[in-house]
């Protein structure tokens, strides 16, 4: 890994609380009911980021924490039996997960110590996260769900052999094609982290190969590892075709199994990706940063016949992401491409110094930064739906291209009107009245 | 502690913000853990903003809370200063800051002697205030800050003039209705001084003591300025918000009053309102006479609930079952404001309760913020979007103020198109309606413990689709009332029986 180069910034940089996990996990795991205990800043990022999804009775809540938490006038433990009683009866889930903040970290609130009690008082588990924003970024937020429930999947009761573990939370029916990939190679997975059910989590204990499908899962990994005893297969991770198969072809190998039909099957993907690759070759990319996918989806990119000057990235796990850099750094030979600077934990301020000398065609970014830097004649992507669209393996590797495209294809339809700068050249428009 | 799934409005640190982002050239700095910057995002998505929101965040991390923020603020202060070059930096606490107790006020005092920019601390406290409340006391803070009185003269301008104070960035339809009073203040003969804080220049603040008077369309954000600026300079102020006929006459009655008008502004409010607008006819025309005794439900923040009440039941002849706000800390003055108007008031910040009493009242039409929209949806009541908290479809691009005159005419359709229209009603009524669904359960209630024998269900299915509902609510309230848990058709007519008496 010689080759690559790793800088890094000052950190100030806009993402998304990792609480949003909540949105995605709550409705993964259908059995769960997430209990979010901090302040009203949490709470109004939830309402305001998950949008409508808060009026469809979702399956999570604020516990708000007032002055009287703070000061520790109230007790903490009665408050927190008194809401998750309450929760139970009205909702009756198979666990109960608190998720710790910013505030709880301060105040340093025992979660961990309080919930075993309180879940043998009331009868339902409830599993600690501790996904704040003093230590953690966005995607992260799923991270600390999933190492925190590593602990509660039951130990192995037989010993098989090639018992095989995957790890990521991913809408069913993108888990079940990843699940008939493998199967198409003889390789069974004996069950996925998360579940769609809380109560079926697999089994796990020594011997047990786990493989992940998130770059932001390293906390997870370790857990397993460490803690599980389990066999992490380090692989690059099953985004594009070229990742999908590189996944596949790692377990594969892992397993001692000929991969069949998989050079054939990667090639048909990109013979259907075709129409989209001829709108995207030799165009450039920035990523500002926010939710860690961002490896994979320049190598990807890259791939595609991209060019990508710079991929910010919120955190870098050099270890669990590995064989996805060795990936990326391969792709840039083969499509002869200098290697992008990879830098962590970005500064905004200076990358959209960086982006107003580059003009990179497309710029990848997070919602605060979209509009200002359209009306400027930067056409841009908003990195959050990557997050939420399906993303993995063969079949959607399709719906990657779609997104990058989107605007692309918008420009291709108003490039003749000729009004793609649309800020005054003096600061803003004050709408006239104070001059 | 407290089970929250939804909140009305913000917390403090936003208020601050919008105050801050609104002013030209100043900007903010938040003290707060990453994400905390979600701010950035509803600008730049809801207002579609063009500019970057001149907000950034001092990142509070692990190692700042081992070691404190230190050096951090106060380099963050200087580096700002030296990019951007603003007029002024608002360093911003938020809820971490607040349990942290470091001692922001030193930060700035060392920042101050590196910077150009003049820098202020905002003076509030997230556990004590709502965003509203820091909106108010921002705007007080920054504008007392830049014209506190230094004894000399000062002139007032030649023609009567005023100043707009709390139109901000995110308020709902405030570019609309700044446009509108601009309009409305020009009829009258009266200049606009300065709008505040929206696209004004902080050094312009100090010019604000020139103007005659002080107008304030809002209660919520302004009011606390507005008293400051009487107190120390002895401007009047008007606080009555110009919405619907009556009190946009009062309005500018009152305006012409303290300005000692040569206008006949009598004259101009009578011809406005029954020529220009459109509102004062529509009231008289036998479209709106559908709409009488129709029942309604209003909820939002204190200024549009009370004012939409009025209108409703003042100018279209409505009648609104409940009236309520989400602005506890102004309930008293939201009482008084609509207590002849309704049937009772309802001051909470809990949206179960509005929705609990939207579902016991069953209103024709419901008035309220995004939230009542979506209980409307579920017991398919049709609501009327009057006021904040709102999604992206509130920021409408084309001219709809709620103010003025213009606004009568925008409140008047959205008003109308919210009941069902009269003779489509009409019809529904003589036909017994249209709909063929079958029954699907919409409450809002838990309790799931009621049951329908066949017969009852059969005879529930012959009942028109559009008020099949509202039956099967009515009988299961009786039901649970009578303690029955079977629901035959006896209990159904003895259900109606029970309501018709």
């Amino acid at each position: 890994m010689s080759t690559l180069k790793f800088e890094c910034e000052t950190g100030n940089y806009h993402t998304f609380c990792p609480i949003s996990c909540v949105a995605w996990l709550y409705q993964k795991i259908s059995d769960s009911f997430f209990l979010v205990i901090g302040t009203k800043t949490c709470g109004y990022f939830l309402q305001n980021a998950l949008g409508v999804m808060i009026f469809a009775e979702p399956r999570y809540a604020m516990a708000e924490l007032e002055e009287g938490d703070i000061s520790a006038q109230l007790h903490d433990f009665d408050e927190l039996k008194r809401l998750c009683l309450q929760i139970n009866k009205d909702r009756n889930p198979s666990v109960i997960v608190w998720i710790g903040t910013c505030t709880t970290e301060i105040i340093k609130m025992d979660l961990e110590g309080m919930a075993p009690k309180i879940e043998k008082m009331i009868g339902c588990a409830i599993i600690v996260a501790r996904a704040n924003g003093l230590d953690y970024a966005f995607t992260q937020g799923e991270d600390t769900v999933l190492a925190a429930m590593a602990h509660r999947c039951p130990e192995v009761t037989e010993k098989t052999e090639n018992r095989l573990i995957l790890f990521g939370s991913l809408p069913n029916t993108v888990a079940e094609q990843l699940t008939r990939e493998l199967a198409n190679q003889g390789i069974k997975v004996s069950g996925w982290l998360p579940e769609s059910r809380y109560e079926e989590l697999p089994e796990l204990g020594p011997g047990v190969y786990v493989c992940g499908v998130h770059p932001f899962l390293s906390r997870t990994a370790t857990t397993l590892m460490r803690r599980r005893k389990c066999q992490l297969i380090g692989a690059p991770f099953p985004i594009g075709p070229d990742g999908t198969a590189a996944w596949i072809e790692k377990i594969c190998q892992v397993f001692n199994v000929q991969p069949q039909n998989l050079n054939e099957r990667q090639e048909n993907i990109w013979q259907t990706l075709q129409p989209y690759i001829n709108l995207i070759k030799g165009k450039s990319v920035f990523f500002m940063g926010d939710n860690l996918l961002e490896i994979s989806l320049a190598r990807f990119l890259i791939r595609c016949g991209m060019i990508v000057y710079e991929i910010g990235i919120p955190y870098m796990d050099k270890r669990f992401q590995a064989s996805e850099l060795n990936l990326l750094e391969k792709t840039c030979e083969q499509m002869n491409v200098p290697i992008p600077h990879i830098v962590e934990k970005p500064d905004n301020y200076n990358q959209i110094q960086r982006i107003r000398a580059l003009k990179p065609d497309l710029v990848i970014t997070g919602l605060a930064h979209s509009n200002p830097l359209e009306a400027r004649g930067i056409t841009t992507k908003w990195s959050v739906e990557f997050t939420f669209a399906q993303i993995h393996g063969f079949t959607n590797a399709r719906d990657i291209l779609e997104l990058v495209t989107r605007p692309l294809r918008r420009n291709n339809h108003l490039k003749d009107l000729g009004w793609s700068e649309l800020v005054l050249a003096d600061r803003r428009d004050s709408g006239g009245f104070n001059k | 502690m407290k089970l929250a799934y939804w909140m009305y409005a913000g917390p403090a640190h936003i208020g601050t913000l919008r105050v801050a982002s609104s002013f030209k050239n100043v900007h903010a700095i938040m003290h707060a853990p990453l994400g905390d910057d979600y701010f950035n995002v509803m600008r730049s998505m809801l207002e579609r903003e063009r500019d970057f929101t001149p907000v950034t965040a001092s990142i509070v991390d692990r190692y700042v809370l081992a070691r404190g923020s230190q050096e951090k603020v106060v380099e963050n202060i200087t580096r700002k200063d030296q990019e951007q070059k603003p007029d002024l930096i608002v360093l911003t606490p938020t809820c971490t800051s607040s349990i942290l107790q470091e001692d922001l006020q030193n930060f700035i005092r060392r920042a101050q002697a590196t910077t150009d920019s003049d820098v202020l601390l905002a003076d509030v406290n997230h556990y004590r205030v709502n965003e509203f409340q820091a909106a108010d006391r921002t705007l007080e803070q920054i504008i007392s800050f830049y014209v506190k009185s230094n004894g000399s003269e000062i002139k007032k301008t030649t023609k009567p003039s005023a100043n707009i104070l709390g139109i901000l960035t995110l308020g709902f339809h405030h570019q609309h209705d700044c446009r509108e009073i601009y309009r409305l203040l020009k009829d009258l003969g009266i200049q606009i001084n300065l709008i505040a804080p929206e696209g004004c220049s902080v050094t312009d603040l100090k010019k604000l003591p020139e103007a005659w008077i002080n107008i304030v369309p809002y209660r919520e954000i302004g009011l606390m300025a507005a008293k400051y600026l009487e107190a120390e300079f002895k401007m009047p102020y008007i606080s009555i918000t110009p919405m619907g006929l009556v009190d946009t006459a009062s309005w500018i009655t009152r305006i012409c009053e303290l300005t000692n008008s040569q206008i006949d502004y009598l004259k101009y409010i009578d011809h406005q309102t029954r020529f220009v607008s459109q509102a004062a006819w529509f009231s008289r025309s036998i479209d709106c006479q559908n709409l009488t005794g129709k029942k309604a439900l209003v909820f939002g923040d204190a200024t549009h609930a009370a004012a939409i009440t009025k209108i409703l039941v003042r100018e279209m002849g409505i009648h609104v079952c409940c009236a309520g706000t989400y602005c506890q800390h102004d309930g008293d003055w939201f009482r008084e404001q609509v207590q002849a108007f309704c049937d009772q008031v309802l001051i909470t910040d809990d949206h179960t309760r509005v929705g609990n009493m939207i579902a016991e009242l069953e209103p024709a039409a419901i008035f309220g913020t995004q939230m009542e929209r979506h209980v409307g949806k579920r017991l398919d009541i049709p609501c009327g979007v009057i006021s904040a908290p709102i999604h992206i479809q509130n920021f409408p691009l084309s001219y709809r103020p709620f103010l003025g005159y213009e606004g009568t005419n925008q409140i008047a359709d959205l008003v109308y198109n919210s009941f069902t229209l009269g003779m489509e009603d009409h019809l529904l009524e003589i036909f017994g309606g249209h709909d063929v669904k079958t029954v699907i359960t919409k409450n809002l209630s838990t309790q799931q413990d009621l049951a329908w024998d066949t017969s009852a269900t059969e005879e529930l299915q012959k009942i028109p689709g559009f008020v099949r509902n509202r039956i099967k609510r009515n009988t299961e309230k009786f039901a649970r009332s009578k303690q029955i848990d079977m629901i035959t058709v006896e209990v159904m007519y003895a259900a109606k029986e029970a309501l018709a008496s």
